[in-house]
């Protein structure tokens, strides 16, 4: 008799947790529609260079030059002017209310100075409050404004000229040319998803026997640590498998992202990131001893990994200290893995060191989770 | 070979001492009955035997099993019925049954399943979900999982609790076919009724051993003598009684008042008073009951942990 591990016993306890989940409908539920909420609800949301922000515009003349500047930036898709106005104290209060994100303000001397080339000025003020919301608008300004003022001089083509001999920058925007925020949240969005419904389950799966007081049955009849764990974990690994589906599809057909790497690829990574969320959920399950601490735990664990993990916030502008606390994350490799295959078609070797690091996540939450299960109700 | 022999087990929870140097043994196909108050450490000790806790101090054998070193083996040959109903409610009684045949490697498992259904009238209710059972049906399902294996010993933590008189009744003649099986059984109760239908007894109260032997046994070790009141306006006679050295308990008894001391000839001469002041009160000697012996050793022990 084989007592560590029995291929019929993790059986049992895999048929048991099938039909538990089958009862439970609207986990059920949740399980297959949370991830298909969630996609379409902050694929569709959120945006990284919003455009079409409320601008206020204080003209202090109604001139060729003061009209060629305010279609420029209009053109832009960065501002939209809703209000006009001459009184700079009016601008500034529509700001400090926050119905404007910029005052965009032409001096009544605008169109003389550019007649008389003398320097001529426009004032921009914009509300850096949110500074990642006002960034993509400022960086196009200074080219934008100078070349409306060139074409309505009607010196296009010496302008076109004078560029030839200068420096040009050339810049490509690779992966992503058009720099859709879709492209980097949806591939995103998977791993965050997956870590959501798969930490969370499996966390309560534990403290579920135990608050219900099956465990103490479970523990007096022959079933080992692996058995237990097994059979809890693997349901899951099936659950995410269908999550991953959806996402992907949906991927596909609502948000059109590009698919230029290898499937096979993204799904045997989806499935080591799986396996590491359900291990931890797991040893989160060890640890708590009712299920709203279960909660608790996995809800410590989701802030972090999220703000860390570079979904919502670049990676890189974060200082070493919290870069190096982000690796700790599973969904910090895990999006990297995503965005890579999906986006630039990596291959395994451009890859493998950040599978390697899940896989050492699937190690060492077994292994806590092993050692962390109480065999006995002591 | 005893099917249970443990020594000096003791298990503390912080400072507190659950079980406190229990000894024990029970023969092969013996029913013991486990008797104690609430709180006596009957479960905890309960647990102990099947490997559930591990003992702080102490050591013993269950089924020729070390409890310390060999707890799956114990978990295999022994069925272990809980206090509270712990199958899952989700289940119906026959995926109930199916799993733990799976657990236990039984093959043929349908064979198994439907055997057990069977034996404990559980057939028609096959698909019908074990949260949705009453008390009595809940324990049925109880005793069913944990008999399926063939257990050589049954531990039942007070498996009648909340379950009427006529389902507690089917459920003893069910563990005494069993035992006529050659299965040892040890079961923890409240009832003195139940008590009685043990072949012995032991009394645990807070964590200590304190009597063991057949019913007959403890009554007489417990060396209580008991009188029966009968007459007029007892209530007053009771009140007076109450107290006085010599009596221990007073207890009206339908028409009549049980009064019980351990020190007889005080308890006489206490008696003799009452019936000299109260006009038609006489006094005969009656029988003790094992709930009157219980209930000596329950005002006993708190005493010792005053």
């Amino acid at each position: 008799m084989n007592s560590v591990f029995s291929f019929a016993r993790l059986g049992a306890l895999l048929i048991k947790e099938f039909i538990q989940m089958r009862r439970d409908r609207i986990t059920f539920a949740m399980m297959l529609g949370v991830p298909l909420l969630q996609l379409v609800l902050f694929g569709f949301a959120i945006n990284n260079d919003p455009k079409g922000l409320p601008t206020a515009l204080v003209a202090m003349s109604n001139d060729q030059y003061t009209r060629a500047m305010v279609s420029a930036l209009q053109v832009t898709g960065y501002y939209r002017f809703d209000h006009v106005t001459d009184s700079a104290e009016e601008a500034e209060f529509l700001m400090a209310r926050g119905d404007v994100s910029f005052v965009v303000t032409i001096p009544a001397d605008f169109a003389k100075r550019v007649e008389r080339g003398d320097n001529p000025q426009i004032l921009i003020e914009a509300d850096a409050t949110d500074p990642s919301a006002a960034s993509g608008a400022i960086s196009t300004l200074s080219t934008v404004a100078s070349q409306a003022l060139l074409r309505a001089q009607g010196m296009q083509a010496a302008a076109a000229e004078n560029a030839r001999q200068q420096l040009q920058v050339v810049v490509h925007q690779r992966y992503n040319p058009e720099g859709i925020s879709q492209y980097n949240i949806v591939p995103g969005l998977l791993g965050v998803i997956l870590q959501m419904t798969m930490v969370m389950m499996t966390a309560m799966a534990l403290t579920r026997e135990t608050e219900r007081g099956t465990m103490e049955n479970l523990l007096a009849m022959p079933s080992s640590p692996a058995e237990i764990m097994l059979g809890k974990v693997l349901p899951f690994l099936v659950v995410g498998a269908v999550q991953v589906a959806v996402v992907l599809v949906a991927a596909k057909l609502l948000f059109d992202i590009p698919f230029v790497g290898s499937l096979t690829l993204l799904l045997s990574s989806v499935l080591v990131f799986v396996l590491s969320l359900v291990l931890l959920g797991y040893t989160i399950s060890t640890m708590a001893r009712s299920q709203m601490q279960a909660m608790q735990l996995t809800f410590f664990f989701f802030l972090p990994s999220l703000l860390l993990s570079g979904f919502m916030f670049p990676y890189r502008g974060m200082p070493g200290w919290a870069q190096a606390l982000g690796e700790i994350f599973p969904l910090t490799h895990f999006l990297r893995i995503t965005r890579a295959v999906m986006l630039k078609g990596a291959d395994f070797h451009a890859i493998a060191a950040e599978i390697g690091w899940l896989v050492v996540f699937v190690l060492v939450f077994a292994g806590t989770a092993l050692l962390r299960f109480r065999r006995t109700l002591d | 070979m005893n099917a249970i022999d443990v020594h000096g087990l003791v298990k503390r929870f912080g400072d507190k001492t659950v079980v406190d140097h229990v000894t024990m043994s029970v023969s092969e196909g013996e029913i013991v009955g486990f008797l104690g108050p609430n709180g006596s450490g009957k479960t905890t000790t309960i647990r102990i035997m099947c490997g559930l806790l591990t003992p702080d101090e102490g050591e013993g054998t269950v089924l020729g099993f070390d409890i310390r070193t060999e707890s799956l083996r114990i978990k295999r040959e022994v069925g272990y019925m809980t206090q509270k109903f712990s199958f899952y409610e989700d289940l119906t009684i026959g995926e109930n049954l199916e799993f733990v045949a799976r657990l236990y490697r039984l093959k043929p498992v349908e064979q198994y399943v439907v055997r057990t259904l069977e034996e404990l009238g559980l057939t028609s209710r096959r698909n019908q979900l074990a949260g949705t059972l009453s008390g009595g049906w809940k324990q049925r399902l109880a005793l069913a999982a944990c008999i399926m294996h063939k257990p050589k010993l049954l531990l039942l933590d007070e498996p009648t609790a909340g379950v009427d008189p006529k389902a507690r009744r089917e459920f003893w003649d069910e563990i005494h076919r069993l035992a006529s099986g050659g299965l040892t059984v040890l079961v923890s109760t409240h009832y003195m009724d139940e008590a009685e239908r043990c072949h012995r007894i032991s009394y645990i109260s807070y964590g200590k051993m304190l009597a063991t032997g057949t019913v007959a046994e403890v009554v007489k070790n417990a060396g209580l003598t008991t009188f029966v009141v009968q007459g007029p306006r007892l209530a007053k006679v009771a009140e007076e009684l109450q107290g006085r050295p010599g009596v221990d308990q007073v207890a009206p008894f339908g028409a009549t008042l049980h009064v019980v001391g351990s020190d007889r000839k005080k308890l006489e001469a206490a008696l003799a008073d009452v019936e000299k002041t109260h006009e038609g009160v006489t006094v005969t000697p009656g029988e003790t009951s094992l709930e009157d012996v219980f209930i000596q050793f329950m005002s006993g022990s708190k005493d010792n942990m005053a």
